[in-house]
């Protein structure tokens, strides 16, 4: 046990592929994984895009029918808007889960756990329900 | 129990409170903007150039705005002071930060007010 333990090195700092690839990390860990790489995609790029889209659309008539009618039918805006809804749905939905942790609600790891599968199920069916008007 | 004594500037806990206060702030103005569209009928341009001219809508808007660059600021100055090791390339990130934050304000005003 003692021998076991010295062999060990301490602290193990768990490197991006051991998170991915060797350890399971449980799934409020990736909730909450997942709300910071969305967060930070909503802040950059996404809130840059939005602007440039608001911008152009209200501008003018001929700027909002090239924003509906023409830049937003290509494939790669189609899929920048489904991330970004994904981003937000999730952001949204995870967001307000810890908003209810913070109010001691659902705390109890079971609970915890149930509550951050809502999470992902949800983000991804609004994502799906989004997604299928942009497609 | 550990009679802790709380040190230094102690500013975290507003940081996480605004974080929270303008979630909740966002949280509200995405479902009545939701609900705008839902409740609408097929999107013409008169009729969203004409939702930006009410003064409410423009109001709405900015303080979505304000919130969403205090609520960006916090997340991100918690994930660089997480990721961002090198004290030098972290204060340029957040620096950076900032001026995209006052950047993207400063569009938003001059889109909602021209």
């Amino acid at each position: 046990m003692s021998s076991a333990a010295a062999k060990k090195t301490r602290p193990k700092y768990l490197s991006l592929s051991a998170l991915l690839f060797e350890i399971r990390l449980p799934s409020t860990a990736w909730v909450s994984g997942l709300h910071r790489i969305s967060g930070a995609l909503l802040f950059f790029p996404f809130v840059a895009w939005l602007l440039y889209l608001l911008d152009t659309s209200l501008a003018s008539e001929q700027g909002f029918s090239h924003v509906r009618d023409e830049y937003l039918k290509l494939p790669l805006a189609k899929l920048g808007l489904t991330v970004f809804i994904w981003a937000y749905a999730h952001h949204f939905c995870a967001g307000i889960r810890f908003l209810l942790l913070d109010l001691n609600k659902a705390i109890e790891i079971r609970k915890a756990r149930i509550t951050s599968y809502v999470v992902f199920v949800a983000s991804i069916l609004l994502t799906i329900a989004f997604a299928w008007r942009v497609w | 129990m550990v009679n802790r004594v709380v040190v230094g500037a102690h500013y975290g806990l507003g940081s996480w409170l605004a974080q929270r206060i303008t979630a909740v702030i966002m949280a509200i103005y995405s479902v009545i903007l939701l609900a705008v569209f839902m409740t609408g009928g097929a999107l013409n341009y008169g009729a969203w150039r004409e939702l930006f001219t009410h003064g409410w809508m423009r109001v709405a808007t900015l303080l979505f705005a304000i919130s969403l660059g205090w609520h960006a600021w916090v997340g991100m100055r918690d994930i660089l002071m997480d990721y961002a090791k090198h004290d030098g390339l972290r204060l340029a990130l957040q620096v950076i930060t900032i001026l995209v934050i006052a950047a993207y304000v400063g569009w938003a005003v001059q889109i909602l007010w021209r």
